[in-house]
């Protein structure tokens, strides 16, 4: 299984509210 | 790390999953504070960061840090039942670095959901007894009711 990674922080604490779920930041330097 | 089927379900299951890289959002990393990478955050759904992980991490020992987020994160909410329940399962898991502290939070969310202070005596005795020497058993002595 992949994950399906997001780059919109804003909409995914927006999600996050709706959810109940937490939001999982990730900071990488690793190619894309 | 991703790659990884147990990291890649536990993430996909239990969090909305963002990634921010240095070079397209460098604004991002000055947003949350982020120092250096990899850096892994959990973050409420208030926004406010709940754990954070800095550099590299090995599969199990990432796995047990994510937990420890969720089960932050769920205790942020005074959802004291499930963060007890997650924090007992990173406890159990021998992980060196994740299991005291689980141990201490454990501890710390049943006594904030019954109210009853032997729940702190009880977690001082267990961080003595499983986790001697540990920084979070330390941090219990003051709940031990001796010297």
């Amino acid at each position: 299984m992949e994950i399906q990674w997001r780059d919109d922080a804003d909409a995914a604490l927006a999600d996050a509210k709706r959810d109940g779920r937490p939001v999982l930041l990730d900071f990488s330097a690793a190619p894309m | 790390m991703y790659p990884d089927p147990k990291i890649a379900r536990f993430v996909s299951d239990h969090f909305i999953p963002v990634r921010q890289h240095v070079k397209t959002h460098p604004e991002a990393m000055e947003r949350w504070g982020a120092q250096w990478t990899p850096t892994i955050m959990i973050v409420d759904a208030n926004g406010k960061e709940r754990h954070r992980v800095e550099g590299f991490v090995e599969i199990d020992a990432l796995l047990a840090q994510l937990q420890l987020g969720l089960a932050q994160a769920s205790f942020a909410s005074q959802q004291w039942d499930e963060a007890e329940r997650l924090f007992e399962d990173v406890a159990r898991s021998g992980d060196a670095d994740a299991a005291p502290e689980a141990a201490y939070w454990a501890g710390v969310a049943r006594y904030k959901r019954s109210g009853d202070p032997t729940a702190l005596g009880e977690t001082h005795k267990r961080l003595n007894a499983d986790f001697p020497g540990t920084a979070w058993a330390k941090k219990t002595q003051v709940w031990g009711g001796g010297p």
